[in-house]
């Protein structure tokens, strides 16, 4: 098999697809955003919850779509949860390098579990799939509820 | 155009004419089945606007000198290529558009928007192309038109009795398509138009795929209008025709405004050229035009009924093929249907799916293929598609099969 099919479709993002976590809607969410792919017609929803801080109490994402757009759903939630805004969108656009090909300014273990998601960096029609749920989360913090 | 016409469809020979068949992607030979979004052209679509630009080109219509008259008869000489290919009664009745798109919309804004009052309808399939419903939006938007969608059947198929149904006193137009390019369902068009007229409702067929796959003949469908677009038709980008009855293109209020369409112009007054010039303003699409007719002749070379005969054996098989996979569910089966497979894929997402075929080689279409208001009928977001030409072979169905057993061991 090609190897980067093999690195686009490894193992963390079918999990992550199949086993997409923080999965539904956060109650009493003070931002919400809806995101949506008019190529393919994906959507997504991102809802949360920022305390008092500028700290993201609690994420949650729904939606249908490809295995990347879910997965880096999943793995954005993951990653966002108890992080402050500010850390949010730093980690944003770190990761919209990433998935260009571009340097990424992603360290550590940012970087490490973002990783996986650097092989749609050969997929350039798949990039949107990738930054759908961050552009998502980013107009939800813009927009509020 | 006079050479003698080939009674056996021989696929091989077909496909010598395709250059960009021979090349690779990702070092595997390429499986082209994205035909419904657009073919890919033969040598002789190619050479005809390169030999045409190199030797015979100028402005239409315009100069008095040798090359404006050698270009002007060209592209009247395509007009009437494509005259010909729909059976048009006469030339002036062929309208060259940037392709269907662009002759819908004119439709819509010449023909239909000045005679539709609030609460006039349109009545529209439930698998019409985007570029069969938004012009018609456009008018619900604007003047209070009313939409009414008529449904297709669980396989996919297009019932002239429930289009009827749909045919009310205040109908002004039917908007349907001749060939879905999601279902392949191919529309009892006859018999819609004789219901439409009987009802005093006029007939828009969208016949982007149906006049690449079959014979159309507008005089024998007594269509109101039909439009082609050429770069399905094995032609060029930027140019498709509208078919229109005469008596409707004099009735219509010009479209676009600019050169070539008008009589005179003055500083408090104009007035417009007769049709088909009064909806062609400004440069036409004038190389291409001579590319459009070799599209045309190049069709015309073969039996038709032998294409269509060869291409439906590929769906055929392709469709039996596909039973081998419990999780692909085929969308639209309809009887008599062009040779579209589209199909949904249990775990799969269509675009997963595709990636992995496109390195393999083959290329299809992932999406809602501009059909949303059809994906919604059968309760779906996407399907893949793979969309069938004349020069495909039964070998690019098993390179197909193949390759889609692959992305299930990969993404199942």
């Amino acid at each position: 098999m090609d190897d980067s099919l093999r690195e686009l479709y490894q193992d963390v993002i079918l999990d992550h697809s199949r086993h997409p976590r923080h999965f539904g809607v956060v109650e009493g969410a003070t931002h919400k955003g809806e995101g949506h792919n008019p190529l393919c017609g994906d959507r997504v929803n991102v809802t949360m919850a920022l305390d008092g801080e500028g700290r993201i109490a609690d994420i949650k994402f729904e939606g249908k779509g490809c295995a990347i757009s879910q997965a880096s759903a999943s793995l954005m939630t993951e990653m966002l949860q108890g992080r402050s805004v500010e850390d949010a969108e730093k980690l944003m656009g770190g990761f919209l390098h990433l998935v260009k090909g571009e340097e990424t300014e992603l360290a550590g273990d940012d970087r490490e579990r973002l990783e996986v998601m650097a092989g749609v960096s050969a997929f350039p029609m798949r990039v949107k799939c990738a930054t759908l749920a961050w552009h998502t989360m980013k107009s939800a913090l813009e927009g509020g509820s | 155009m006079n050479a003698p016409l080939k009674t056996v469809f021989d696929v091989a020979a077909a496909r010598a004419d395709f250059e960009i068949l021979s090349r690779e992607v990702y070092g595997k030979t390429l499986v082209y089945l994205d035909n419904a979004a657009s073919a890919q052209k033969p040598r002789q679509v190619l050479d005809a606007m390169r030999d045409f630009a190199a030797s015979e080109y100028a402005n239409v219509h315009r100069g008095v000198h040798f090359l404006s008259a050698a270009s002007t008869e060209r592209y009247e000489a395509a007009r009437e290529t494509v005259r010909r290919f729909l059976n048009a009664r006469h030339a002036d009745e062929i309208v060259f558009t940037k392709g269907g798109t662009e002759a819908i919309n004119l439709v819509s804004y010449s023909w239909a928007a000045p005679r539709i009052q609030p609460g006039d309808e349109i009545v529209l399939s439930v698998m019409e192309h985007h570029s069969n419903i938004v012009p018609w939006h456009f008018l619900r938007e604007r003047q209070g038109a009313v939409l009414r969608w008529v449904d297709v059947g669980d396989d996919g198929s297009l019932d002239a009795d429930a289009v009827d149904a749909a045919i009310g006193p205040k109908t002004k137009l039917v908007a349907v398509s001749h060939m879905s390019n999601v279902l392949g369902t191919v529309s009892p068009l006859r018999e819609i138009v004789a219901r439409a007229h009987a009802k005093g409702a006029a007939v828009l067929a969208d016949g982007c795929q149906g006049a690449v796959h079959a014979v159309v003949d507008v005089r024998d469908l007594d269509v109101d209008f039909y439009c082609i677009t050429g770069h399905k038709l094995y032609g060029p980008t930027g140019i498709g025709a509208l078919y229109a009855k005469r008596a409707h293109l004099k009735a219509m209020r010009p479209f676009n405004g600019g050169g070539e369409m008008i009589r005179e112009v003055g500083r408090d007054m104009v007035t417009y050229a007769d049709p088909p010039a009064r909806f062609e303003a400004g440069t036409p699409a004038i190389i291409e035009s001579a590319g459009l007719a070799a599209a045309i002749d190049y069709l015309s070379s073969f039996d038709r009924a032998a294409v269509a005969a060869h291409e439906h054996d590929l769906y055929a098989y392709a469709r039996e093929r596909a039973r081998e996979f419990n999780w692909l569910r085929v969308v639209g089966d309809a009887p008599g249907k062009g040779a579209i497979l589209s199909f949904e894929t249990e775990g799969m997402h269509a675009h997963d799916l595709a990636t992995i075929l496109d390195r393999e080689g083959v290329a299809v279409r992932a999406g809602h293929h501009c059909a949303q208001p059809l994906m919604e009928r059968f309760g779906t977001a996407s399907t893949t598609r793979a969309s069938f030409a004349l020069y495909n072979t039964r070998a690019e169905v098993d390179v197909l099969i193949d390759a889609l057993a692959k992305a299930r061991k990969i993404l199942g």
